[in-house]
């Protein structure tokens, strides 16, 4: 019985530390979620063969729950998922997340440089009007003299 | 005599429906961790998810055998069985909406039918 369980926790652990490798990578939301239900299972069976090997019956209510715990994260996760960009869920290197502030910080200089221009044109634009309008009323005026 | 060959008896098939569950629980940790897309990873997933805790339960149900632990055990069983269909169709159903699967991997897509037909 010890060599059966001893192999079953060797296939058991594996399957576990396979489960958190593709919720390590797993490119969405949802891929990570079927891997965490993968390892609630694997951890409700490491249980089960605990409880298996010394024989013990009080560890069962411990089964009863983590089933019901997995049960309730996969489907909450589920039904709050929404739509993303690819890639839009993954957790940032230092270096990518560098890169993406040095990004940020760039379109902001790029932004105020635009404003600059915007608000000199807006100055060249009014006193032209006002030039213009000016010229008018002169010549009304010179108009309604002559 | 008769005693002594039933426990032995029961020894060895719950050890024997522990190695079928313990497969079963690598074999899921194999599918979710090296199918391409995330309805392939669903179908790894579900399935041992039910049969190798059912096979993992009776094992341990078989090594304890007390009345109270058997009919515990068999509520968790009744429990996989209803909320792991439930959790799956939530989870494709959320996959399918919000765009996270290939559409050229099915050979049959009939929501995306019935989307279409509820447009027309």
């Amino acid at each position: 019985m010890t060599v059966v369980v001893w192999i079953c926790g060797i296939l058991v652990l594996a399957g576990g530390l396979m489960a958190i490798v593709r919720a390590e990578i797993g490119p969405s939301i949802l891929d990570r979620s079927v891997a965490l239900d993968i390892l609630v299972t694997t951890l409700v069976a490491g249980v089960a063969l605990y409880a298996a090997i010394e024989r013990r019956s009080d560890v069962v209510p411990v089964l009863v729950a983590l089933s019901v715990v997995g049960f309730v994260g996969s489907v909450a996760v589920a039904r709050f998922v929404s739509s993303e960009p690819p890639g839009e869920g993954r957790v940032l290197t230092r270096w990518e997340a560098a890169l993406a502030k040095a990004i940020a910080r760039a379109q902001e200089w790029a932004s105020e440089d635009l404003d600059d221009l915007d608000t000199d044109h807006q100055d060249t634009d009014r006193q032209g009007t006002n030039h213009r309008g000016t010229n008018h009323q002169d010549t009304n005026h010179q108009e309604k003299t002559s | 005599m008769s005693a002594a060959w039933w426990t032995s008896f029961a020894d060895a098939a719950a050890a024997v429906c522990l190695l079928g569950g313990s497969f079963l629980a690598f074999a899921a940790g194999v599918g979710v961790l090296r199918f391409p897309d995330l309805l392939a990873r669903m179908h790894a997933v579900t399935k041992p998810q039910t049969l190798g805790l059912v096979l993992v339960l009776v094992g341990l149900a078989l090594r304890l055998r007390t009345g109270a632990t058997v009919w515990a055990l068999l509520l968790v069983v009744v429990f996989a069985m209803l909320t792991a269909p439930v959790a799956a169709h939530l989870v494709g159903r959320a996959a399918h909406r919000t765009g996270r699967m290939s559409p050229e991997r099915l050979l049959v897509d009939e929501l995306t039918r019935d989307a279409h037909t509820d447009d027309d």
